[in-house]
């Protein structure tokens, strides 16, 4: 019937089988097991990374950790409360910043904005922004609040690095809320809108609380990693050997653990340098909880 | 079981293609369908028919191993294809599409060009010939060589629907299959495509075994030879409806002389 | 029409003024919250600018090309730092593109059972939480003290090659370039498994259909379906990799003496800024300042294309 080929005659049902010796099968399983090997690798480092961290960093875990200020230089003991203070006082200038200020974006990006050059230039700026490296925002920071003394004439302060960490945070949770209340059926929109329901009333009572989750987990995920960034505190909150006190603290240097770590690490001394794994023990644990936290959160929603 | 079909199984069997021998066919441990016996007969264009739900796309992937890529499918009983059995462990599903090809039911082309999507099927095959030739052959064949003839070197994407389509079944011919399978084809297209298709089809039951599923009750009888109708009835558990082959004959006799009340009601229209 | 009585049930048929307010201030507060990152965008542009010009004016492009960097002489040149931006991201991009897309390409494949398939897939997102300050410390005191022997030998055999030419005394280009390797192996991990997903399964019918196996299935039809949402997220990486600061800034060794070796250390961009910029003074600064505009017109171009090209694939599919 076919006289132009010969491929179907040479076939017989022997050739049905899997033939492990053929070229293109020996191929599959080259490419299959490097591929596997990727994998392995690209697991591998976590591992490590965790493990040290855990085993480096639990043997120092002790009340005196949490409760006692650094030790100075050639002294033992002494602990690193100051620092893990100060991480949450910062982290929390930066989310106190950053979510009104990225939930009432992300807002006009879903519900107001139509599509004209104006929402697509901020689109676009919150991803060119999240691409902005973290230490130029250091720079910019210390640029227009620490040099200037902007804030009550104080310089190195926990405000300053609470707006650092919060331009950073800011796309991810623009882009959480843009995209969550996208997934609001506009239905229920229609429907609020219908009964005479404000634009205003509509969203704060009707889109929003249904976006919550959405919002919320992308709102975690962006304050957990804030709370690990290190580059730009480093000339905007400084650092601190002492306790934070009273609300004066806010415009003071203060301590956190990713400086903390970044500090102790090139220090020459042995205790330093263990304070600095059992701070890592302290925020990795601190960072991780809040990832599967948020994961949790999402898959709640997605429910 | 009450699904064992109503025909002597010997009345079709003088040249069989592919035999079904007690196929069930399971997602994720719930029964899709069930218990189906069938030969298909080699060189006729046999319809699969019945209405949604009914199994009728499933069995027809199950032919050259296409559910493999579904997670969670499994296959019971045997499917024997030249003395084989597609389901034996030691069959390679790769070897099988090169045997038995494939029509989608959305046009499903490659983003390269009309070239390239009939060559790339064919090189891969193995062919050693001339691929200019190869593809003015199986484009002809497919009754797309005008359209594309002047364009060849343009994306098949830019074809429309009907095109798409007829250029997805010169690819399927390019590779030179025994058996094509087509899976509702024309589902997707417009009446005067799918009228271009099923022209070709007519062409095409001169070489290859043609398996079609349709939910257009006039389209498979005017191009199948053999119908299998399928239905699906509540399972005994309580949940969900498992498929069954109600009947397989010759078209003619199952539109016109059906044994079954359920094929009566079916194809006069009284449910589905 | 309702009588009367009932239209006092209805006080607020007619809006009052306060609520019309209310709706309009918070449309005007959102609009105002979304201009800020427009602000803070350019902002950061024209404040990094600022404090570059009276480099700018005295150095103007030898400052990218010398080597010097000697606040005693008041002598100025990056051309170090961007060796060492260039050749940390360049070489840990080559590092970390197969093994990330061959990552992808086991997690979106059925080769083990998706629970596996998933775990793998968690932990490299994982690994994208760790901070880069920890991973800068693990750096120093577990993975450049593992590595130190194997760069000897590197060093001794090849030594004859300028790229191997030092001898590895502790921190270096070669950890940090592994340390990037660590930290932009998830994003292209994640971007490469989310464009391979986005891949319509009909393609992937079609190319089995015709008999490809899964490998030719993968290589022909489904990452040349992925390959512009791939190459955006590699872009991202290389973005990323080309900003980050601490990992790199502990491990890398802050030198400013140009050399060509990958066994001694070196310095970026990002890396002198995190170590200068606090205790820098006089036209210091101001270098620091245009360092940091290089490094921002050179991220901002690469993150530009890379939103390009990751548009261009929504828009395909």
């Amino acid at each position: 019937m076919k006289p132009t080929l010969s491929l179907k005659s040479q076939r017989t049902a022997a050739d049905l089988c899997y033939n492990p010796g053929h070229s293109r099968n020996i191929f599959n399983r080259f490419l299959t097991l490097i591929a596997g090997v990727f994998s392995l690798i690209a697991v591998i480092p976590l591992v490590l990374v965790l493990s040290y961290v855990i085993i480096k960093g639990v043997s120092r875990v002790n009340l005196a950790l949490f409760t006692q200020l650094p030790p100075a230089p050639g002294l033992e003991g002494g602990g690193i409360g100051n620092a893990i203070l100060g991480t949450f006082i910062v982290t929390i200038i930066a989310t106190l910043i950053a979510i009104p200020v990225g939930v009432g974006g992300g807002i006009y990006l879903a519900e107001y904005a139509r599509e004209g050059s104006f929402s697509r230039f901020i689109r676009f700026g919150t991803n060119v922004l999240a691409g902005v490296p973290s230490i130029i925002t250091g720079v910019f920071v210390y640029n227009i609040i620490v040099s200037t003394r902007l804030i009550i004439g104080s310089s190195y302060s926990a405000i300053a690095g609470g707006m650092a960490l919060s331009i950073l945070m800011l796309p991810t949770v623009i882009k959480t809320t843009d995209e969550g209340l996208k997934l609001v059926s506009d239905n229920l929109r229609k429907g609020s809108l219908g009964v005479g329901a404000s634009k205003f009333v509509t969203i704060t009572q009707i889109t929003l609380p249904m976006a919550f989750a959405p919002i919320a987990t992308g709102v975690i995920l962006s304050i957990s990693r804030a709370a690990g960034e290190t580059a730009p505190l480093i000339f905007t909150a400084l650092f601190s050997y002492y306790w934070p006190s009273g609300t004066n603290s806010l415009f003071d240097p203060i301590a956190t653990l990713s400086v903390l770590i970044y500090n102790f690490s090139i220090e020459p001394y042995e205790v330093q340098n263990e304070l600095a794994w059992a701070a890592s023990f302290i925020l990795v644990v601190f960072i991780l909880a809040m990832n599967i936290f948020s994961r949790w959160l999402g898959r709640l929603a997605s429910k | 079981m009450a699904s064992t079909p109503s025909t002597s199984r010997q009345h079709l069997a003088s040249d069989i293609c592919i035999s079904l021998d007690n196929v069930t066919i399971n997602y994720n441990n719930l029964a899709a369908v069930r218990n189906v016996y069938c030969d298909i007969p080699s060189g006729k264009v046999t319809a699969l028919i019945g209405p949604s739900g009914c199994g009728k796309s499933t069995i027809l992937r199950s032919l050259n191993r296409m559910n493999d890529l579904i997670d969670g499918c499994s296959l019971s009983g045997r499917v024997l294809f030249d003395g084989a059995n597609l389901y034996d462990p030691m069959i390679d599903p790769v070897e099988v599409r090169r045997r038995i090809g494939m029509v989608f039911q959305q046009p499903n082309p490659f983003p390269k060009s009309i070239f390239e999507n009939i060559a790339f099927g064919a090189r891969i095959n193995g062919y050693k010939g001339d691929m200019n030739e190869l593809v003015e052959r199986s484009l002809r064949q497919a009754a797309v060589w005008d359209e594309c003839k002047d364009k060849l070197n343009k994306s098949g994407c830019s074809l429309s629907g009907g095109q798409q389509q007829r250029l997805c079944i010169a690819r399927t011919i390019a590779t030179e299959p025994e058996v094509i399978l087509m899976d509702e084809p024309c589902s997707a297209l417009d009446p005067i495509s799918t009228l271009k298709i099923e022209e070709t089809m007519h062409e095409l039951k001169k070489k290859f075994t043609i398996i079609i599923v349709t939910h257009n009750m006039q389209q498979a009888v005017r191009v199948s030879d053999f119908t299998a109708f399928f239905n699906a009835k509540a399972l005994e558990e309580g949940t969900g409806k498992v498929g069954y082959l109600v009947e397989f004959n010759e078209t003619e006799k199952i539109f016109h002389a059906p044994v079954q009340k359920a094929t009566q009601d079916y194809i006069s229209g009284r449910f589905g | 029409m309702p009588t009367g009585d009932q239209k006092e049930l209805y006080l607020l048929r007619r809006r009052p003024a306060y609520e019309k307010f209310v709706d309009s201030s918070f449309r005007n507060i959102t609009i105002s919250m979304a201009s800020m990152v427009a602000l803070i965008l350019i902002a950061i542009l024209i404040v990094v600018f600022w404090g570059s010009i009276e480099s700018m004016g005295r150095y103007g492009l030898k400052f990218l090309v010398t080597s010097n960097w000697n606040p005693v002489d008041n002598e100025y040149g990056i051309a170090t730092a961007i060796y060492g931006t260039a050749i940390t991201s360049f070489l840990s991009l080559l590092i970390a593109i197969p093994l990330g897309i061959g990552t992808a390409i086991f997690i979106t494949e059925n080769f083990v059972p998706k629970r596996i398939r998933d775990i793998i897939g968690i932990l490299v997102e994982l690994l994208a939480a760790i901070p880069s300050v920890v991973l800068g410390l693990w750096a120093i005191f577990v993975m450049e003290p593992f590595l130190r022997p194997l760069l000897t030998i590197l060093y001794n055999s090849l030594g004859w090659i300028p790229f191997f030419s030092s001898q590895p005394m502790g921190p270096g280009i070669t950890p940090a370039i592994l340390i990037l390797v660590v930290m932009i192996l998830p994003i292209i991990t994640a971007i490469s498994r989310d464009s391979l997903n986005q891949v319509p399964i009909s393609l992937r019918e079609a190319a089995y259909g015709v008999g490809a196996t899964r490998w030719r299935a993968i290589i022909d039809v489904i990452l040349p379906a992925a390959v512009s949402g791939i190459a955006g997220g590699v872009l991202l990486a290389l973005g990323r990799a080309m900003g980050e600061t601490m990992a790199v800034t502990m491990i890398i060794g802050n030198s400013n003496n140009f050399s060509w070796s990958l066994l001694g250390p070196g310095n970026t961009i990002a890396a002198m800024l995190a170590n200068q910029f606090g205790e820098a003074d006089g036209s210091q600064v101001s270098s620091l300042y245009y360092a940091a505009f290089v490094l921002m017109v050179l991220t901002l171009v690469v993150n530009i294309i890379s939103q390009l090209m990751v548009k261009r694939l929504s828009l395909k599919y």
